[in-house]
């Protein structure tokens, strides 16, 4: 197996180029495992972890750009309150010792639908900024996810950032797991809401093929949601958002639960997170007013 | 009877500290938490090839051919073994010899050893395995423990005629051993439905003990080093040397002082290590090649490498007067022993004789099954038998105390043991068992404040799910459930079990100095610390040195059935006594006292003579001069009895232990996670060696009884463990771990060294129950399985396949 380490970004597109089946690793949190589990012997392994402005963030444009190799540490600590759901998210990943070391790029790169950071992505509508030697694009998380471990990203592109709208509303995530901290996700929730646009994202994980989305509930939800006085949804609304919700994953009875279980607790965590959103609106009203 | 410790010498400037009741660092400590401690893993030597192992892939199948030619033409790889070149006996065991070195004929578990290879770096040796074809049958697994236990359709695991024959275990088809136990109108032949009828009221139940990982987190590990005499040095981590030992030579056909055996730094144990994972095949790899070779399985392997508890299914029937007291109980086990006997007959004769628990009951019985099939080997872990029971008898007791309208203390408190009651083998409890007391101190404890009341209720921490963010308080309910166990301490059923010490006390550097050595395997639960202490108390000498433990002394028997502070601690305890012995006839010889000044008015206190009368009569150090005194002594417990092979009667045991726990749980009973808010133990130990590490010991255990009830469970579908990673194989993390109230009793055990109880286990018992108890308690759910699950909690199917 061949060690590639770039110093810029420029070599390291450049190797990525020359190697297109090199798996990029950083914090390794989930390289390592694979590699140690014998699950996967990559021909290359090209180490980004040289690269600084992988590690950088800042605003772009409107939106809060993410270096790939942030990592979540960095995300709960101080970018809390640009990326509320995000946050969230990261401080449901594994341990202290895993948060400093993982990223979002790594979740994106190996895109497993039980990664955490996924749905947030998918709920507040981020970008996924992709680089090769050819140049750079930028492609919703909406369209990213293509099929269990594939995604839009082809093989000569890394990773370079994400891309978070201001947020516009109340986030939140959560995650469903069978001991109470450092586990992978069972099920997982994301919602988001736009009080601009007046519009309602959400983002599923752990129940499907890839992260999901729940467009039928997030229609529903904008449609009903008071978005000028923020009266409490009736509880026929609340239900139905958390049925559509369930409705839209397509889980499969596996180790860590069954689908039934996981469609029931996507449900559940719909409603929380509408009434969650309903107060936070409120008081985002209060703020305002 | 004379006591050394009351006295008050005259001119004695200083007492020795850290003696046995004080709380003494660990030697071994500060290198652990530092991380410098030498793990088995981290052993190495200058030329060692890697030993590595190819395991079966199918749950069972015949062997038709091993071809290696492909393997061997692998550049770095020094050898290639399968069973045909086992030098000595094919096969070993702990209790039969029914565990092929390599696979032959078939393989009767995924992950069965089959071929091993010794290669100059470990990516060489896993590649020659890819290339090590094997050609097999695949034949039906047999899967289902009770059928493998009661149909005689079913199809044998081992050929007939094949097994070492063990009639007193009523050993037949797959069953490893059964026991029954018949008790009062049992024993004369009465049916249940003529016992069913002198009771009021009847509960029944079924429950299911999931199959339990020790978890630990060093993984299996050695280094097998060839000697100049045709033997071989073996470094390992394990908890009986000698046992390993009395296995391995055989099988390389080398007599026993040909195989030396020294206990590397062990990281866990909880039973995993009773059973021998690579011990054989280093020794056979090293004795093969002329050079060191080192094992390490890594995580994934380690699932494979070990027993792991022993699933269980059980039927309980209790019936019971208008008033609570117990009339009869009716209980059935199968344990899944899975492809080989490991301990499985002596978890057979721990599950059926506690089978009912700590409680008096006139008519029982009981009919509990071991069982092989083709699942994964199952064996010891902490508590084994008795934990599987324990959740079954307390489970049946609150369904009984529910439908009885009684609390489900107080029932326990009507039926309870206590010294001089007689369990259902017919041996008395001959010390104190104050079961009754310890439910009201469990009760009495002060309950955590109500969530409303905490400072942050809305700190996720405190919530189910945690930080992960499911709940802001919707959907909590709190509920309260206990727990009682009932164990039997050091080894049962007619073995005559012992350890042996060897002590020594000389002067060095003009200072009186002691060194221990014992074969000892130090697990983690502090024996090296509590083997000091004895010391210290016993010879008045603080400087003591533990020896390595290795196989130059002889039998220190397992650090398993929490026996070592007992035994071990008696074998030093009485190796002291007979070296201070020498030292009170050097001081008669010396003249220091009048002939005839009795022994009892001695005492060694501070490094100096101490005589009750005339205070201090000399330094050792100036007593021994250049002189050193060792004795070497063997300490055995009182003989305990096999069960009869009929009814289960017969004194088996040697010591009970006894724990009681209250938990304290909130519940999200929408999505069915938990958070234990409490879990407070009352724990009985006789005596108490060390303080700090008896909590230890405690808090490990209640937590890993909380892993049982929450989330531990090796998931098996068809023979194929599903989940062999610490991923998905659950364990408690820190934030699923409440703290604890622990209250201590001191009653003494007349038996033992000190009073003492060994300590490690029955805490295991308990917590799973209790636990579980207490999610009952708050969704009104039957929870017949451990651990309870998700779906269990919300009232949906568990995953299937």
């Amino acid at each position: 197996m061949d060690f590639l380490s770039p110093s810029t970004w420029e070599e390291a597109l450049a190797a990525k180029s020359a190697h297109p089946d090199a798996v990029p690793i950083m914090g390794g949190t989930d390289v390592m495992v694979e590699l140690n589990f014998g699950r996967r012997r990559p021909p290359a392994l090209l180490d980004l972890t040289r690269i600084p402005q992988l590690r950088d963030h800042g605003p772009d444009d409107g939106y809060l750009r993410l270096g790939a190799g942030v990592p979540y540490t960095t995300i709960i600590e101080r970018l809390r309150d640009r990326s509320p759901a995000l946050a969230q998210a990261a401080r449901a990943v594994a341990s202290p010792q895993i948060r400093n070391r993982g990223s979002v790029g790594g979740n994106l790169g190996g895109a497993s639908p039980a990664g955490d950071a996924h749905p947030p992505l998918l709920a507040v509508d981020a970008l996924v900024e992709l680089a090769s030697v050819r140049g750079v694009r930028r492609v919703a998380a909406r369209e990213f996810y293509h099929g269990p471990r594939r995604t839009a990203r082809r093989d000569d592109e890394l990773i370079s950032a994400v891309l978070l709208p201001e947020p516009a509303g109340p986030q939140s995530f959560s995650k469903i797991g069978t001991r109470n901290a450092m586990v992978i996700a069972v099920a997982s929730f994301s919602l988001a809401l736009d009080a601009q646009a007046r519009t309602v994202g959400t983002g599923i994980g752990s129940a499907g093929p890839t992260p999901l989305r729940a467009i039928e509930a997030e229609k529903f939800l904008a449609s009903e949601f008071d978005w000028d006085g923020a009266a409490s949804p009736s509880p026929a609304t609340v239900t139905r958002f958390g049925e559509l919700v369930a409705s839209a994953a397509r889980p499969i009875d596996d180790v860590r639960g069954s689908a039934h279980y996981r469609r029931h607790a996507l449900s559940v965590m719909a409603r929380r997170a509408v009434s969650w959103a309903v107060t936070d609106y409120r008081k985002e009203i209060a703020r305002c007013a | 009877m004379a006591s050394t410790s009351t006295r008050a010498p005259v001119g004695l400037s200083s007492v020795t500290r850290d003696g046995i009741g004080a709380s003494p660092r660990r030697p071994d400590g500060t290198l652990k938490v530092t991380g410098e401690f030498a793990y088995s893993s981290d052993m190495w030597m200058e030329d060692m090839l890697w030993g590595a192992t190819l395991r079966s892939p199918h749950p069972h199948a015949e062997i038709l051919g091993i071809d290696v030619s492909g393997a061997l033409r692998l550049p770095g790889v020094y050898a290639v073994l399968t069973h045909e070149d086992v030098p000595g006996e094919k096969r070993y065991g702990l209790e039969y010899r029914d565990q092929p070195v390599l696979a032959f004929g078939k393989v009767r578990y995924k992950g069965e050893p089959v071929a091993i290879v010794a290669a100059d770096h470990p990516e060489t040796a896993r590649r020659a395995l890819e290339r090590i074809k094997v050609d097999y049958r695949v034949l039906e697994p047999v899967s289902d423990a009770r059928r493998a236990a009661l149909d005689p359709d079913c199809p044998l695991v081992h050929e007939e005629g094949s097994l070492p024959l063990h009639e007193e275990h009523n050993q037949r088809g797959n069953r490893v051993r059964y026991q029954p136990i018949r008790t009062g109108a049992f024993a004369d032949g009465a049916s249940v439905e003529e016992v069913r009828a002198l009771a009021d009221v009847v509960v029944t139940g079924e429950y299911e003990v999931g199959m339990q990982d020790q978890a630990f987190l060093g993984p299996e590990s050695g280094l097998a080093v060839p000697a100049e005499d045709g033997g071989v040095d073996l470094y390992i981590a394990t908890q009986w040397l000698h046992v390993d030992q009395r296995q391995i030579a055989p099988c390389l056909g080398l007599p026993a002082d040909k195989v030396r055996l020294t206990l590397a730094g062990v990281g866990g144990a909880f039973g995993a290590r009773e059973d021998l994972s690579m011990q054989i095949h280093a020794c056979m790899l090293a004795l093969h090649t002329g050079k060191p070779v080192k094992f390490v399985y890594n995580r994934e392997e380690s699932f494979f490498g070990h027993v792991h508890r022993h699933p269980a299914t059980m039927r309980y029937e209790h019936g019971a007067k208008r008033d609570g007291t117990l009339v009869y109980a009716t209980m059935e086990i199968v344990l899944d022993g899975g492809a080989y006997a490991s301990a499985t007959p002596a978890v057979v004769g721990v599950a059926s004789s506690l089978g009912i628990g700590p409680y008096e009951v006139p008519h029982v019985s009981v009919d509990a099954y071991g069982v092989y099939t083709t699942n994964p080997p199952c064996g010891a872990m902490r508590g084994f038998g008795a934990v599987q029971a324990c959740f079954g008898y307390e489970s049946q007791m609150d369904r009984l105390a529910a439908e009885l309208g009684m609390d489900p203390v107080d029932l326990r408190i009507k039926n309870a043991v206590s010294q001089g009651s007689r369990i259902i083998t017919g041996q008395e409890i001959d010390m104190p068992m104050p079961m009754a007391e310890m439910l009201r101190r469990a009760r009495e404890m002060p309950l955590p404040p109500d969530r409303s009341s905490l400072p942050a209720p809305s700190d996720p921490r405190t919530l189910p799910g945690g930080v992960a963010n499911t709940s802001h308080g919707e959907g909590i309910v709190r509920g309260i459930g206990y727990g009682v166990g009932l164990k039997n301490l050091c080894f049962s059923e007619g073995f005559d079990d012992y350890s042996t010490a060897r002590v020594r006390l000389e002067v060095v550097g003009g200072e009186p100095a002691v060194t221990v050595h014992t074969a000892a395997a130090e697990v983690g639960q502090g024996l090296v610390t509590v083997k000091g202490q004895i010391a210290r108390t016993e010879l008045g000498v603080e400087r003591v040195t533990i020896l390595p433990s290795d196989t130059r002394v002889g039998s220190a028997g397992s650090s398993s059935a929490s026996r070592q502070s007992y035994m071990t601690g008696g074998a030093v305890k009485t190796a002291c006594e007979a070296v201070r012995e020498r030292v009170f006839a050097l001081v008669r010889e010396r003249g220091l006292v009048e002939d005839g000044h009795p022994d009892a008015l001695l005492s060694l206190s501070g490094g100096k003579v101490v005589s009750a009368a005339e205070g201090v009569l000399i330094s050792l150090a100036d007593l021994l001069g250049g002189e050193a005194i060792e004795e070497t002594r063997e300490y055995h417990h009182r003989p305990t009895q096999m069960l009869d092979p009929s009814r289960g009667q017969g004194s088996s045991h040697t010591q009970f232990g006894m724990c009681v726990h209250r938990a304290v749980v909130d519940v999200d009973v929408e999505l069915g996670l938990v958070k234990v808010v409490a879990l407070d133990a009352v724990q009985d130990v006789g005596k108490v060696m060390h303080p700090q590490q008896l909590a230890g010991q405690i808090q490990g255990a209640s937590a890993q009884g909380l892993g049982l009830a929450l989330m531990e469970e090796i998931q098996v579908h068809d023979g194929v463990i599903r989940n062999p990673s610490f991923t998905d194989y659950l364990i408690p993390t820190i934030l699923d771990t409440p703290p604890m109230r622990i209250d201590v009793l001191e009653h003494p055990d007349p038996h033992a060294p000190y009073g003492l109880r060994g300590a490690g286990e029955p805490p295991t018992l308990s917590s799973t129950p209790a636990i579980v108890a207490a999610v009952r308690n708050a969704t009104g759910r039957p929870l017949t399985h451990a651990p309870v699950r998700p779906e269990d909690i919300v009232g949906i199917d568990p995953p299937q396949g």
